[in-house]
């Protein structure tokens, strides 16, 4: 033991919890934290690769399933260098600006082994929030599916995060502007679900629909392979919600349980309603809500309660349901995996919701309280600000984006052959299945 | 000789594989197809969209025959693959000019 506390390391540490002036308890690595948050990046990119990847997979005919598995895999590639190159300093660097982070963290510049990020390793702080810029992209393949371009996929996938994700992270958690007007989100109602839901809108409203939408079927071609990915979602989304505490504490606690019944509830709502409607209910109808009661729950998770959770999963659940009904059925907009109806109004209503459960006032629906200076209405308020900014800077960039990558590629759609052949055989000359 | 097609539910085929064995037929081949008569198909629901399916997943079971057997054949099939539903499938029945045996080179009933 003694030679143990006499371990240059550990001496060093306990001189510098003797000296009260020179670094505060924050400055101190804490183990558990860090081990937390070292589980939750492999949990949230396990939720990407393969989970969504599956999920999404499984969505799609036989003919694009290769595709949809390699669209996902490589925006987190090409994510990962961009996060590298200037993303983490965009988002997290220590710019005074309120819009960005500006550019002295390049290239990890000055992160180096001992570099602390609050009381874990600012490698393991990145790369948790690595995992975050990686999903958000590559939610959007699900409005894209089936036509898209491959080099339009991925110019259009690093310009969107490079511009859309990277700012508004830093607007909501990087000391930006948002998160300084009190904005609550938790875990990325704003900046990954609405970013994404809107961005795969825009691109849906842009790209046009597949050919034979609402005509001729377009049916999964596999949904035990949506079920496999839906599961892990589930369970990975433990690492993103309670991750996002950055603590290994109640704080992360409290938001594993709450997202763990908002899943729950909102599988059992489209359950209900398809079972009410139509007679049945369907298994791509419980991950479906699944889904929507998780993306709901996401910007809630750190403030509202277990009996709030239960309400945030059944709203999540019927509105993100008649959403998905009337997008398609009748604006007939072919966001071909529902990304908009299920993400972006599942965070859209999370985000309002998290401003008015998180109130310690509402009895057993009570949240972990507001802000000193927040009363029930001014948080609202900030709340549909931040919905409603976010929304707006969006859609507006995706669109420009979008325009651009049209032009540098040529168009971002295949030929109408192409896709009657299948983007298996036309981007990569791969076929998913030889059976 | 007779090359008897039958059309069935999918379920039904070990049923007649069986009946079909006690006769003492010693192979068949067997496909899976899809395919409608007067069943016509069914609707799936997929997030609130409808699709009608045309075509609905059948057994095909080829089967050649002497032409002393193919009554009993016929007779067997129709009774096993019978639920009394609408689907439950269709039998044709065909001349058979020659058969061969590909590893002996017999020919005709020497070779069912």
């Amino acid at each position: 033991m003694i030679t143990s506390i006499l371990r240059p390391k550990y001496f060093a540490t306990a001189l510098l919890l003797l000296l009260p002036s020179a670094a505060s308890a924050q400055d101190v690595l804490n183990g558990a934290n860090t081990a937390w948050i070292l589980t939750s990046t492999a949990l949230v990119l396990f939720m990407t690769l393969p989970g969504l990847a599956l999920f999404y997979g499984g969505l799609v005919r036989t003919r694009n399933v290769l595709s949809v598995l390699m669209q996902c895999f490589s925006i987190a590639i090409v994510v990962s260098i961009l996060w590298l190159v200037v993303g983490y300093s965009i988002a997290f660097g220590p710019s005074e600006s309120a819009y960005w982070g500006g550019l002295s963290k390049m290239m990890f510049n000055g992160v180096v082994v001992d570099s602390l990020s609050n009381d874990i390793p600012e490698t393991v702080f990145a790369s948790f929030q690595m995992t975050f810029a990686i999903i958000t992209p590559a939610l959007i393949v699900g409005a894209f599916a089936e036509r898209i371009k491959f080099s339009s996929m991925l110019l259009f996938s690093a310009l969107w995060t490079l511009i859309v994700y990277f700012p508004v992270a830093n607007w909501v958690w990087g000391g930006g502007w948002l998160g300084q007007m009190g904005l609550i989100d938790f875990a990325g109602g704003t900046v990954v679900h609405i970013t994404a839901g809107i961005g795969a809108l825009v691109f849906a409203f842009v790209i046009g629909q597949r050919e034979g939408f609402l005509t001729a079927p377009i049916m999964p071609h596999n949904l035990t392979m949506s079920f496999t990915g839906a599961g892990m979602l589930w369970v990975g989304w433990f690492g993103f919600n309670a991750g996002s505490a950055l603590a290994a504490d109640g704080s992360a606690g409290m938001a594993m349980f709450v997202t763990h019944i908002s899943a729950a509830t909102g599988a059992l709502t489209w359950m209900a309603i398809e079972w009410i409607k139509f007679g049945k209910p369907s298994g791509l109808g419980a991950i479906t809500g699944m889904v929507a009661g998780l993306a709901t729950i996401t910007p809630a998770s750190g403030s509202v309660g277990p009996a709030g959770a239960l309400l945030v999963g059944l709203s999540g659940g019927i509105v993100c349901y008649y959403a998905t009904v009337y997008l398609k059925q009748k604006i007939k907009i072919d966001d071909s995996l529902d990304v908009f109806p299920v993400h972006g109004v599942g965070g859209i209503v999370g985000t309002l919701l998290a401003g008015i459960l998180v109130s310690g006032e509402l009895g057993i629906f009570s949240g972990n309280g507001l802000a000193q200076d927040m009363t029930m209405g001014s948080q609202v308020m900030v709340q549909i600000i931040g919905i409603l900014s976010v929304a707006a800077y969006t859609g507006i960039l995706t669109f420009i984006i979008l325009k651009v990558v049209g032009a540098v590629t040529s168009g971002i759609r295949v030929t109408q052959e192409e896709e009657q052949m299948g983007l298996d055989i036309t981007d990569h000359d791969e076929r998913g299945y030889s059976l | 000789m007779k090359l008897i097609t039958a059309i069935i539910k999918p379920f039904k085929a070990d049923d007649v594989r069986e009946a079909l064995s006690e006769l003492g037929v010693s192979g068949m081949t067997l496909t899976e197809v899809k395919g409608f008569g007067r069943q016509k198909g069914h609707t799936e629901l997929y997030r609130g969209a409808e699709y009608v399916i045309d075509f609905l997943p059948k057994v095909k079971l080829e089967i050649a025959v002497s032409d002393e057997l193919s009554d009993q054949v016929i007779e067997a099939i129709c009774t096993a693959a019978n639920s009394g539903q609408i689907g439950d499938g269709k039998i044709f029945v065909s001349n058979l000019e020659q058969t061969i045996r590909i590893r002996t080179g017999e020919t005709g009933n020497d070779a069912l």
